[in-house]
């Protein structure tokens, strides 16, 4: 690289580096700027009220303090009433329509398009850094044409915000009233922060081609940084309301708020649930642009569209699958989390009536490896080279099959009287001791460290390691997976059976450490083998079976339906309280629906939502189209 | 088009496996409604009506075995009265009461106030308890069952029960929300057939063959095993049978009145 060029990378590098911090600054100060008015307050945490009896949350409820790093400590906001206690007549009604049912469907969709829209600007951001270092212009049209679908999902998200807070205001008016007052701050920066989405977010796209090439492309580049730092504010603080009727902060046993913005903003389970979602809306961005590519790989008539829609949709499988990789481990802490945060909560969720939705959760994510590895096994077919690879492809399905079918198994069995009495018990002899959590860790540790070595052998099958020491960095590979998968099962059967429960949880983070271990290492010594490595022949793209397209459909549609019903969970675990704890639900329907009732819910909200995105694929379809109609306009003199 | 058709009918046959399973594949449990306040007729309480009520605030509402149970998550009970003294006069006792029954309830209220060695809140150093304030939101015991649980926890850790019942019934927060409560079964014959014993045992005219047979059970145990039995199943389980058969809800479905009926009734099963 010349001087001159170095001195523009890292000035624009800086420029984009200081764009973004800026960004997130004003994002974060917003709520703080605005609430300057009042003075900082005390944060009086639900624990630190339990002394008085009465408290809110339980006393292991970190304090809003903890939560706030201290920030809020001094003198009690402006007054704020108690949380109300309702009655049913204080709900409410229209005529024919279910309250809860409207609000929970309105609120899922929000939810499954903003996930959406957060996270294909994320990826897109990427492919576009990716094009401009490559100079590979496909990478730039990839990017372009996610980018446009989003634009239709983002005036539906807008839509259906818009709707959502009607829906709230209708029939939660009391509930809402009571956040609204805790909230307002940052319910105004919510407001401008919108704002800022929109005007970014359309000179993100309507100046895609004209900030083309030199600086341009740069500030292009910043705009995309900038449409993602404001896009994550967002859901922060939308995830800050949700967290706060979870995890209350700063008020006390009768819900009189005590504190600042940023406490009720920063409080317990904020940072697990966004951590989450970020990844969760990573993962779930690219099954949905998979899924359109997969429409467009269908509905191609020439080879070459073909190729072009076969390559995005490997692409935006490979971001599902790197996404969901991780995201058992995002699960995993958000839960530990929720237990830290109040262990009668976790035990609600993993022990209580929920504790049959982890196996639906099972299936589902069973559902989502085990297409997402099809997908790649068809997609070894495009290589001239698989040859090598396919005889093990079948040991691999062996494994995951298996491992799902671990996952799979309750504790539990629901019998007869004549069944229990011949079984000896509620639990199995023998496959009883796959119900247990060591058990259901282990196979989804298999579960991922087994689809990452599909994607080994996915990356190999057109290439030939050309370094000298190949032969050994094979072994090292070897071995490396063999003493990490007998770590992982001697973790689970060790301190899974043989010790008491402290210690299976426990060992659970370590079985995480080893699959991390396995898959960074690995990927260290296969990036240095196959650096420089010779293509066996160029890869056929386009070369795919119609049936692997459906594998990711079924991606895009079981991470829907899963999402539907986690929050059905998150949600389901505040049981009969509006904010957990301090104000309580007394509407006809504060019960806690059944898995059953919650599953049909969950599938017509599924059903919306892939009518509504199949609607995008056409008005994205349709947008591209420029028919020239013969003797329709006047034909213009010059 | 047809592929339009194929996608949607692929994607809706997905959506409804996923459904299918849900509502077919597994136990449709309905989750119990949001607990309401119980009218509580204490004056006509015996003491070990009081104590029956404790047991089933224990097993129920009070939600306390979903962490002091054999998984390890938080201490056992079963001697809480035998140890208290004990830990009254120990250096890490940090609270102020002077007798057992203080001490249960401070630890009810006040959970760290003496936190269990191995079992505080992690990086405590076990100076603070992970258990929740039981008259707090979540739980929310008035005076009464407080006492209540009180009662029970000295009755069925071999203590004496010092415990005196109070005169009234405080009513709780959230008494807005109460409904009137379902009226207390009359005889114990109605209790068996609610609670459909005779599906696993013989009782009555039924012959269940699941548990232990009943019909002389009164002749071998007394009331103390068979209040036990019924809110605690599994704590001793008859010889040839199963642990984990019987449910261990009837604490928390039976009112107090219907649990000493129906042990009465049990104990006077004798020919």
């Amino acid at each position: 690289m010349h001087k001159e060029e170095l001195i523009v990378l890292t000035r624009n590098i800086r420029t984009i580096c200081g764009a973004f911090a800026l960004a997130i600054s004003a994002a974060l100060a917003l709520p703080t700027l605005v609430h300057s008015a009042d003075p900082p307050a005390t944060a009086t945490a639900p624990a630190a009220t339990a002394s008085a009896g009465g408290t809110a949350a339980t006393p292991t409820a970190p304090t809003a303090s903890s939560g706030a790093d201290g920030a809020a400590s001094a003198q009690p906001a402006a007054s704020f009433p108690p949380a109300p206690k309702l009655t049913a007549a204080d709900y409410p009604t229209v005529k024919g329509v279910n309250a809860r049912v409207a609000v929970w469907l309105i609120a899922q969709l929000h939810l499954w398009f903003g996930a959406f829209v957060v996270a294909v600007p994320m990826f897109v951001f990427m492919i576009e850094a990716i094009g401009m270092a490559t100079r590979d212009k496909r990478y730039d049209n990839m990017a372009y044409e996610f980018i446009k679908v989003t634009i239709t999902a983002y005036s539906l998200t807008a839509l259906l915000g818009g709707l959502l807070c009607f829906g709230l205001v209708l029939f939660y008016p009391d509930l809402f009233k009571y956040l609204a007052l805790i909230f307002k701050e940052s319910m105004f920066a919510y407001a401008l922060l919108f704002f800022a989405e929109s005007a970014v977010l359309y000179i993100y796209y309507y100046g895609w081609h004209w900030l083309q090439g030199g600086n341009k492309k740069w500030v292009h580049l910043t705009l995309g940084l900038l449409l993602n730092a404001v896009g994550l504010q967002l859901m922060f603080l939308a995830n800050a309301w949700t967290t706060f009727m979870m995890s209350p902060a700063a008020v006390d046993a009768a819900g009189v708020f005590n504190g600042n913005t940023w406490a009720a903003i920063h409080n317990y389970l904020w940072n697990p649930i966004n951590i989450h979602r970020v990844v969760a809306n990573v993962a779930y961005g690219g099954s949905v642009v998979g899924a359109y590519a997969a429409f467009k790989f269908l509905s191609a008539q020439k080879p070459e569209e073909r190729a072009h829609y076969d390559w995005m949709g490997y692409n935006a499988n490979f971001i599902a699958i790197a996404a969901l990789l991780p995201l058992p481990f995002a699960g995993y802490y958000l839960t530990a989390e929720i237990y830290a945060y109040s262990q009668q909560m976790g035990i609600t969720l993993m022990g209580g009536v929920f504790a049959w939705l982890f196996i639906i959760q099972a299936v589902l994510i069973g559902a989502l490896f085990l297409s997402a590895n099809y997908y790649l096994w068809c997609g070894m077919g495009r290589s001239d080279g698989a040859y090598r690879y396919n005889p093990r492809i079948k040991y691999i399905a062996v494994v995951l099959v298996g491992a799902f079918l671990v996952w799979f198994t309750p504790h539990t069995l629901v019998l007869t009287n004549s069944e229990l009495k011949g079984l000896g018990g509620p639990y199995h002899k023998y496959l009883g001791a796959l119900g247990i959590m060591p058990a259901k860790n282990t196979a989804v540790n298999f579960l991922i460290v087994f689809t990452f070595l599909s994607f080994l052998f996915y990356r190999r099958a057109n290439k030939i390691a050309t370094v000298s020491w190949a032969a050994a960095g094979n072994a090292a590979q070897v071995a490396l997976f063999t003493a990490g998968l007998i770590n992982i099962t001697i973790l689970g059967v060790y301190y899974g059976y043989f010790t008491n429960t402290v210690y299976k949880v426990a060992a659970s983070v370590p079985q995480v450490l080893t699959t991390l271990v396995i898959i960074i290492i690995s990927t260290v010594i296969d990036a240095f083998m196959y650096k420089g490595a010779k293509d066996v022949a160029p890869l056929r793209w386009g070369r795919m079976p119609d049936r692997s397209q459906y594998a990711l459909f079924l991606l895009a549609v079981s991470f829907t339906w899963l999402m539907g019903l986690m929050g059905y969970v998150r949600s389901g675990i505040r049981q009969h309280w509006h904010v957990s704890n301090i104000f309580r639900d007394s509407s006809p329907d504060a019960y806690t629906p059944g898995l059953g009732y919650a599953a049909s819910v969950v599938s017509v909200g599924t059903i919306l939502f892939m009518a509504m995105v199949i609607f995008v694929f056409w008005l994205s379809t349709v947008s591209g189209r420029h028919p020239t109609v013969k003797g329709y306009w006047k034909e213009q003199t010059a | 088009m047809m592929n339009f058709i194929k996608v949607a009918v692929f994607s809706l046959l997905v959506i409804a496996g996923f459904w299918g399973f849900s509502n077919f594949g597994i136990p449709q449990i309905k989750p119990e409604p949001p607990p309401v306040e119980a009218k509580l007729d204490l004056g006509a309480m015996t003491m070990d009506q009081f104590v029956a009520l404790g047991g089933k605030i224990y097993n129920g509402k009070g939600t306390c075995t979903l962490c002091h149970n054999a998984m390890g998550r938080a201490p056992m009970l079963d001697k809480v009265a035998a140890v208290a003294a004990e830990r009254l006069k120990d250096a890490r006792y940090k609270g102020a009461g002077k007798s057992v029954e203080e001490y249960l309830q401070e630890s009810l209220v006040k959970p760290s106030a003496f936190v269990v060695a191995g079992f505080g809140k992690s990086g405590t150093n076990d100076t603070e308890s992970p258990m929740p304030d039981v008259t707090g939101g979540g739980i929310g015991l008035n005076e009464s069952e407080l006492k209540a649980v009180i009662a029970y926890l000295q009755d069925s850790s071999g203590g004496e029960v010092t415990v005196e019942i109070p005169k009234m019934d405080a009513p709780a927060e959230g008494a807005g929300a109460a409904k009137t409560e379902e009226a207390a079964l009359k005889t114990p014959e109605a209790i068996v057939a609610k609670h459909a014993c005779g599906a696993c045992h013989v009782i009555g005219d039924q012959a269940g063959t699941i548990g232990p047979n009943l019909a002389k059970i009164g002749a071998t145990r007394n009331k103390e095993y068979l209040r036990q039995a019924i809110l605690d199943p599994d704590a001793v389980v008859a010889k040839g049978f199963a642990a984990g058969m019987m449910p261990k809800t009837y604490g928390e479905q039976m009112k107090a009145v219907e649990l000493e009926m129906l042990v009465n009734y049990l104990a006077g099963m004798k020919k």
